[in-house]
């Protein structure tokens, strides 16, 4: 045997026992070592055929820019009146700049001057308003707020993705997409919607003073004492589950938010049975929460989450402790999964499904079985054709066609890539398709025996020749796929993966592996006659 | 076994003509297709919306199950039976769930009303908001041309530019004929579909790069010979090859589509189509466009 052959055929040895090696897990789990299964990963299923849920997110970039600017408004109030400068009004306009009006440019001077201070990023301009007054304005810088935007896309991803992992998915991905997109991939949740009520809850928790001068009449009409809002109470029968709303007036400043917290619970009333939520305020938390009780005894508080008010309890007496209890009539469940967004923290701006897909396990397995058996009828009948037509050598392009296979499935595992349903088709096509090189290197070597040829120069003149046809076929189709890869999501992507790493698995077996087994069988004896 | 014997010489250039106005005729019937339905028939993947796969117990038909969500503000709802049997159902909403809080829920509670609880099972929801729609739409249209352009160059560097506008051409046609009979069929274009147009072009440009590889081989052979002499003996030659291998293709593809599931059905109708239309156009378009090319030149010459 010549040391060439040799080579090739290790070569090609050493493949099948690497792609035996890496399928095995994917094959029979149980029986194997705990070193093996550490090594390689059984074969990812996409979530098209293991069932699961893809979101896609949309943070509402533009809602934190607003909310920098009403801290910024907030702090620059306080500042304001601590300096004593006269101004008649604050406010917010367009989303990103803040107006503060003032009488005269004396005052208008002081504000600049303290607003260059302590916000440099901040664009300052003046105009002269209607009615006597000036109107500066100050803007943030555009590169201020692509820094904001950003910040809230990846402080938002960060809390999606301490929720997902006390939600207990096993296998999450979370991924930050182009612009403002989070990506969520969850496979076999069992509870759907629940899931998507976790994740796109903003989890906002304020607490707020009751305006109890305000007439509540008065509010729904739509007539609101300056500085106050509308709020509702939600409140659910706990024997019929109907919901009923309360409206309340409620101090539109916030006293205390979320961010403080360090911890939430869910706990159990004992006196009615009742599951609540038990809070505890970090140091900072628990001191102002403390001063807040303190000032307010007598007086209500709302506790607000995302715009709706659980409770509003009267403060009886100053609260030293640093932890209250947020009850609303919850099922247990509801409980859970507010003590999970409550401890994960809040979403920096609120959140948009943009894009859901969510496949049941019974159908994903469906989808495996249907795929596999077109795999086989396919591959079947591919094999019958290639016997028939080219005998012998149809065997050698069949045992390629099988490793070609093999080789997929082991390059799928090996690289950690995800099979999709379109992926399968891919392997289907692929199966079709990769037969074609073998198929050309048979017609050539028919040609050349035609022309006279002995079979072992016809055999290699016809893989010389056939191989830069084949090069330039497989190329343009692995631009295809490739281009294909770029563009596609999901299970389109594992259509692209499959198919490029088909083409290049079925040159190699078309090409070479098949070209081993000829010379293998060829090598030392005069052959007459080729069957093909 | 042989199904062409080796001097076998048909003369597909000589029906060139024929075969214009066979392509013609199908690209036109596509069109008129389309511009009547107005436009492609898109999929929730490309216009926004919500999907939702159901499959009951026992069977049951489109119009029971539209009466039974008709308690729900769905807008209108299209119910549309899906895969084999009479059991599944899919129910296609314009709304996204955004809008609608729990969707599937509320779906699966008003059809356990009339289907009883356990009958019913949710199997898939998909739901993609408009904006993404359109997002998709438009990458999917950049992914088929710069595919195109991708095919262009390369052709153009491993051959001439003349052999690359021919073979972009036949790809056009090939998935001009695959949308039209989309569009007659009344089957919905989604992202696998894109997936599927995609392979498509690669599957035509092998079969067009394999008839061409030869005529550029048989062109340095054959000085003698005319141009179109030469393309038709290269299309016989390789005719063993092209009707081999779309025959396999072709197998397994249709092996997708009767064995793959409803999920996958289209994807194999498209693929049936294109690789059917993908070998016709090699033969009778991509290689009888070279000759006009050069009949062209020549004509210029004069």
């Amino acid at each position: 045997m010549s040391n060439s052959l040799k080579y090739r055929g290790a070569l090609v040895l050493f493949c099948l026992v690497l792609a035996l090696f890496s399928l095995a897990p994917t094959l029979m789990r149980d029986s194997l070592p705990q070193w093996w299964l550490d090594s390689v990963d059984p074969i990812h299923l996409g979530l098209d055929l293991q069932g699961g849920m893809h979101l896609v997110l949309g943070v509402d970039v533009d809602k934190a820019v607003e909310s920098r600017i009403d801290t910024i408004i907030d702090q620059t109030e306080t500042q304001l009146r601590e300096k004593d400068i006269i101004f008649k009004r604050l406010e917010r306009r367009q989303g990103d700049r803040l107006v503060v009006l003032v009488y005269d440019e004396e005052e208008g001077a002081k504000v600049d001057v303290l607003m260059t201070e302590t916000f440099p990023s901040l664009e300052a301009e003046t105009f002269p308003g209607t009615g006597g007054y000036i109107e500066k304005h100050y803007r943030l810088s555009d590169n201020e707020i692509a820094n904001v935007k950003d910040y809230a896309v990846r402080q938002a991803l960060e809390t999606m993705r301490n929720r997902v992992d006390q939600f207990g998915v096993s296998e999450p991905t979370l991924q930050r997409q182009s612009g403002n997109r989070i990506l969520i991939q969850l496979p076999g949740v069992e509870d759907p919607d629940r899931a998507i009520s976790l994740l796109g809850k903003t989890a906002r928790l304020e607490f707020k003073m009751v305006a109890e001068q305000a007439n509540v009449q008065d509010a729904i009409a739509g007539k609101l004492p300056p500085g106050t809002q509308l709020l509702y109470e939600r409140n659910v029968n706990p024997s019929t589950g109907v919901v009923t709303e309360t409206p309340l007036v409620v101090n539109t400043k916030t006293v205390l938010t979320g961010d403080l917290l360090s911890d939430a619970n869910v706990r159990i009333d004992t006196r009615f049975n009742e599951p609540y939520v038990s809070i505890d305020f970090n140091a900072v938390g628990a001191k102002r929460f403390d001063q807040l009780t303190a000032a307010n005894v007598g007086k209500r508080m709302a506790i607000v989450l995302d715009n709706t008010i659980y409770s509003a309890p009267v403060i009886r007496e100053r609260i030293s402790g640093g932890s209250a209890q947020i009850s609303g009539s919850f099922t247990s469940q509801d409980a859970t999964d507010l003590a999970i967004v409550l401890r994960a923290g809040s979403l920096p701006a609120p959140v948009k499904i943009l894009e859901n897909r969510t496949v049941g396990p019974s159908l994903g397995q469906d989808s495996i079985d249907k795929g596999i058996k077109s795999i086989l009828v396919g591959g079947l009948l591919v094999v019958i054709a290639m016997i028939v037509y080219y005998q012998i050598s149809g065997v050698v392009a069949v045992v390629a066609l099988s490793l070609n296979l093999l080789f997929i499935s082991a390059i799928l595992s090996m690289f950690g890539a995800t099979l999709t349903l379109p992926g399968l088709a891919g392997i289907v096509l692929t199966v079709g398709m990769a037969v074609d090189a073998n198929v050309l290197i048979f017609e050539r070597i028919r040609e050349e025996l035609r022309l006279g040829k002995a079979p072992k120069l016809a055999l290699a003149s016809g893989y010389g020749k056939a191989f830069l046809t084949i090069i330039d076929a497989n190329m343009t189709t692995l631009l295809a796929a490739l281009v294909l890869f770029q563009f596609g999501t999901g299970p389109v992507k594992g259509f692209a993966v499959t198919l490029s790493i088909g083409i290049v698995a079925s040159l190699f077996t078309a090409i070479f592996v098949s070209r081993v087994i000829f010379d293998f069988f060829l090598h030392g004896r005069n052959v007459k006659r080729l069957s093909i | 076994m042989q199904l062409i014997k080796p001097d076998t010489n048909i003369d597909f250039v000589g029906k060139r003509k024929l075969a214009l106005i066979f392509s013609a005729i199908l690209i036109l019937v596509g069109l008129t297709s389309l511009v009547v339905k107005g436009g492609p028939d898109y999929g929730i993947d490309f216009v926004g919306g919500t999907l939702v796969q159901v499959q009951f117990s026992n069977p049951t038909d489109a119009a029971e199950v539209k009466k039974a969500l008709a308690g729900l503000d769905l807008g209108s709802p299209v119910v549309q039976h899906f895969g084999d049997g009479q059991s599944e159902f899919l129910i296609r909403v314009e709304k996204t769930s955004a809008e609608l809080k729990g969707f599937s829920s509320h779906i699966l509670a008003a059809l356990e009303q009339t289907y009883q609880k356990g009958n019913v099972d949710v199997r898939r929801v998909e739901m993609v908001g408009p904006q993404v729609g359109k997002d998709l739409r438009s990458k999917g249209l950049q992914a088929i041309l710069y595919a195109m352009l991708g095919i262009l160059v390369y052709v153009s560097w491993r051959f001439e530019f003349r052999f690359a506008v021919g073979a972009i051409i036949a790809l056009a046609h090939d998935v001009l004929i695959t949308l039209g009979m989309f569009s007659i069929f009344g089957k919905e274009i989604d992202l696998p579909i894109i997936a599927a147009f995609l392979a498509i072009i690669g599957y035509s440009l092998n079969d067009t790069i394999i008839v061409y590889d030869r005529i550029r081989e048989n062109l340095g052979k054959h000085h003698k010979e005319s141009f179109s002499f030469v393309v038709n003996r290269s299309v016989n030659e390789t005719l063993s090859r092209t009707l081999l291998t779309s025959g396999t293709t072709l197998l397994v593809v249709l092996a997708l589509f009767v064995l793959g599931g409803g999920v996958i059905h289209n994807f194999a109708f498209a693929m049936l189509i294109g690789v059917m239309v993908g070998t016709y156009s090699s033969i009778f378009v991509a290689s009888p466009l070279l000759i006009y090319w050069e009949e062209r030149k020549t004509a210029k010459a004069k």
